[in-house]
């Protein structure tokens, strides 16, 4: 395998009404490239991800191209995923060999549509969206089962919510039961993009690059009833091909409280500091947020102020789909 | 009785708050005024309308606005005749790109007050906007193009 | 440089109006299974799943590879969702090539599909966007300015358009998985037929279907097949903005770019004469003459003259669209997917009635969005 690192990150996340997703974009892409001094003309590939039905748009990755200025005309790919599988499709394309830089970009603003509806088209469309569940109360099934099952409280939760900068209110109401607003994440709108580099190519990028060591991702069932909501069986395997033992610092894609638990449980991390950026519990722009987290991570590589961290991503419902990237320095 | 279940509909209503953005937005603006104003690039100097906010070759913002004239080009068109859900007009029509003077690129709108025969790529139009009244921020202030007088 | 890419195995389902006998999961499914089955596999040989539709407003599901992971045997295993507009089913393929190059897996199962019937395709492409009117028409609303371009700058005969649709859907009989089949067709029947978007008319579009199309590829240690396999001899994607000043709509630059690419990957410098066939992605019968252009089997303005001479049929020297193409099938997501993966049975001696004669060498091509998004591939009898 080629060694590949990410060179620079930037993201901007908020609630954005004036700007579109280009206007949001733009600068984020910009800022990225000030940081390692490129241009747009020395990308070898580029790869997005963003959701069409979080645009209320078809085709709403296309427009996103504009913010990038494909012209001379780039070699290109986008997924209908978290920005952190477009990461993901870039690493194993610069494995080839034949370019040596690729620019992996997010964007999509949670606030334009009603959430709880256009994450229920999510589901099984014969079978779950008639019901039409929404994703809070199916997070809430998954939190009873796992409170249920390991003898944790909703104190346990409260203190995640609260390690992630949430103020706690013990006595709110539940949003679904046992959730309440601090275990829950807020709506947000948001662009994240990574620059990744090869080998020496990084090297004169910059000072630490943040190197993968190891990257892996899996999906389970989608049939909530099919699976074992308390575990996160996918976090656990994608943990274990990455090689996620011994990190220092982990920025773990959990929306929900007792995710962070359960993921925490899945991936095994023994005294790594968990989230210094907040988390989804603080900013979770979808799409976005998962690439978010390898930024994150990496940029504490970047920084120097750790040498091997993580980065998961998650999608689906009740965290179907797992990813995780370990980096390091060297 | 009972027949098989082959399928079900699932009625699906979903609001969304739309944003122009910022650059179509000031574009919107000015047309609700009656006026056609472009954006051109600080890099390519292209003059790009409606504005998107970048210019999508350099990839950079287009803060500068440049007033047009309401006169162009058909660069291109085609005469519809299939009609299509959330239609505006009625069958046929003509949807050409039209290339105003001063402007880089080409944008759609409807061609009228000429039999559809004789509309020819390169052919010279101005708009023609609605009634003051029914100015807003939209391009439908203005009703079509037909070809200039001279 | 990157690890060879065996394709070991090709299904396809019937395409149809409306497959109201499946649901999506029977739908992929059925292409899967006949895709393992030509391979001698079955879903535990499986390393990973690369998934890919066009836009998911098509069947009213945000993100259906989700729900779709448990009927794909994906469970357990890494799943990708592509979408590159129109081109996603030849770029699919071309991720699922790059993790077998890049020697992160050994046997990959990449599939496309689309369901139109279970959404409304003319609301999913024409949503009212406020402030703005909607006067494109469809996606034929928005390629017949180019298309009359074209004719206008390349001085062609107006009936190249009726002649391709002919040819094609000629072609189509021989495909069993063909979703028009319109053995009597006539040029008579295609002019006549009515003008929807002045110049095209309504034989000289492609329908809209149901279907999907799956492959196994697989690294060299595990290209064993039952049937020989294909080989891939070069991949390419490109894209450019859809409207920018000066922008050549009807014989663009990143098209032009990603078939010089792929050529280059596979040593070819006359495509016309190396090419034993191609399949392109022509869903509006005069982008055959306007595609030859792009992919620089023609000089440019006499791409209509290889139609015209018959280059392009089945018995010509340059056989575009031997399975009917897009004309006869469109299932979007799949289309460009079914362009890659009939160009590869082309080369394995697979395609039946269609089937070149000793083909060796094809083209697969898929394009996308307005005219910007390309991907292509080059498939090989033999080994690169
Ligand atoms: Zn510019």
């Amino acid at each position: 395998m080629r060694d590949v690192a990410v060179v620079a990150y930037s993201a901007w996340n908020g609630v954005e009404h004036e700007r579109n997703e280009v206007e949001i974009l733009m600068p984020v892409v910009r800022d990225v490239f000030d940081k390692v001094g490129l241009t747009k003309n020395d990308i070898g590939f580029t790869c997005s991800g963003t959701s069409d039905y979080l645009a209320g748009q078809p085709f709403s990755f296309v427009s996103a191209l504009d913010a990038v200025g494909a012209w001379p005309p780039i070699v290109e790919s986008h997924v209908e995923m978290d920005g952190a599988w477009a990461l993901y499709e870039a690493w194993v394309r610069l494995q080839h060999g034949d370019l040596d830089t690729a620019l992996v970009y997010a964007v999509g603003k949670s606030t334009m549509g009603d959430l709880l509806d256009v994450l229920a088209l999510q589901l099984d469309p014969y079978v779950l969206t008639p019901l039409w569940p929404d994703p809070v109360s199916l997070a809430a099934l998954q939190a009873r089962a796992y409170l249920e099952k390991t003898g944790k409280t909703e104190d346990d939760l409260a203190a995640v919510a609260e390690s992630r900068g949430r103020r706690v209110d013990r006595a709110s109401g539940y949003i679904a039961s046992p959730l309440r607003r601090h275990d829950c994440p807020p709506i947000t709108d948001g662009a994240a993009a990574v620059v990744l580099a090869v080998g020496d190519r990084a090297r004169e990028l910059c000072e630490r690059p943040a190197w993968i060591c190891g990257i892996d991702h899996r999906i389970e069932q989608h049939q909530l009833g099919a699976r074992d909501l308390t575990r996160s069986e996918s976090a656990k395997v994608a943990a274990d091909k990455a090689g996620a033992s011994g990190v220092d610092v982990a920025e773990l894609h959990a929306p929900f409280t007792h995710q962070e638990l359960i993921l925490r449980d899945a991936i095994g991390l023994n005294g790594a500091t968990i989230n210094p950026s907040g988390g989804a519990l603080k900013a979770n722009p979808l799409m976005v947020a998962g690439l978010e987290r390898i930024g994150e991570a990496a940029s504490r590589v970047l920084d120097g102020s750790a040498a091997k961290v993580l980065g998961h991503a998650t999608s689906g419902p009740c965290l179907q789909q797992n990813l995780v990237c370990v980096m390091e320095s060297r | 009785m009972s027949e098989d279940v082959t399928g079900i509909v699932v009625p699906i209503h979903l609001d969304y708050t739309y944003t122009p953005g910022v650059a179509a937005s000031r574009f919107l603006r000015h047309i609700a005024e009656g006026n056609y104003v472009g954006q051109r690039c600080p890099k390519c100097k292209k003059v790009y309308v409606p504005p998107r906010g970048s210019c999508p070759t350099c990839g950079v913002p287009t803060d500068e606005e440049v007033e047009l004239k309401q006169t162009g080009t058909i660069t291109a068109f085609c005469i519809v005749n299939i009609p299509f859900a959330g239609q505006a007009v009625e069958c046929p029509y003509v949807s050409a790109t039209i290339q105003l003077d001063g402007a880089d690129i080409g944008f759609y709108h409807l061609i009228q007050e000429i039999p559809y025969d004789q509309i020819h790529i390169g052919m010279r139009v101005e708009a023609v906007w609605k009634p003051r009244e029914e100015w807003g921020t939209t391009t439908e202030s203005i009703a079509h193009f037909k070809p200039t007088d001279a | 440089m990157a690890n060879p890419c065996a394709i070991i195995g090709i299904g396809q389902t019937k395409h149809d109006t409306k497959r109201e006998d499946c649901s999506q999961i029977d739908l992929v499914r059925e292409a899967a299974k006949r895709a393992l089955e030509d391979a001698g596999l079955t879903w535990r040989d499986i390393d990973a799943v690369v998934i890919g539709k066009a836009p998911d407003t098509f069947e009213g599901v945000m993100m259906p590879e989700l729900f779709l992971a448990d009927a794909l045997g994906a469970v357990g295993k890494p799943m990708l969702r592509v979408h590159t507009a129109g081109s996603v089913g030849g770029s699919t393929a071309l991720v699922a090539a790059s993790l077998i190059q890049a020697g992160v897996h050994d046997r990959v199962l990449t599939v496309a599909y689309e369901k139109q019937s279970e959404s409304d395709a003319m609301w999913a492409l024409a949503m009212k966007i406020p402030f703005s009117p909607p006067l494109v028409a469809g996606a034929g609303g928005y390629f017949a300015p180019h298309i009359r371009k074209y004719i206008a700058q390349s001085k062609a005969p107006d009936d190249i358009g009726i002649k391709v649709a002919v040819k094609d859907r000629l072609n189509g009989v021989k495909n069993p998985y063909a979703h028009l089949h319109l053995p009597n067709i006539t040029y008579e029947e295609v002019r006549d037929s009515l003008m929807l978007w002045d110049p095209i008319r309504y034989l000289e579009t492609c329908p809209s279907s149901d279907g999907a199309c799956a492959m196994v590829l697989a690294s060299e240690s595990a290209s064993n097949a039952p049937t020989r396999p294909a080989w891939v001899h070069g991949g390419a994607m490109r894209s450019e903005p859809t409207m920018f000043a000066g922008r050549d709509e009807v014989n663009p630059i990143a098209g032009q770019e990603c078939a010089r690419d792929v050529y280059k990957q596979a040593g070819i410098s006359d495509p016309r004469k190396e090419f034993d066939a191609a399949e392109i992605y022509v869903p509006f019968s005069w982008f055959e003459a306007m595609w030859m252009e792009n992919l620089h089997f023609a000089p440019i303005g006499d791409g209509w003259k290889m139609t015209d001479t018959g280059a392009t049929a089945i018995d010509g020297d340059m056989p575009i669209n031997p399975s009917g193409g897009v004309m006869c099938s469109n299932p979007i997501g799949a289309s460009g997917m079914l362009r890659f993966a009939e160009a590869a049975m082309q080369v394995r001696g697979q395609a039946g009635e269609h089937q070149i004669d000793g083909a060796r060498l094809a083209l697969g091509h898929a394009y996308g969005g307005g005219s910007q998004y390309y991907a292509m591939w080059v498939v090989g009898s033999e080994k690169p």
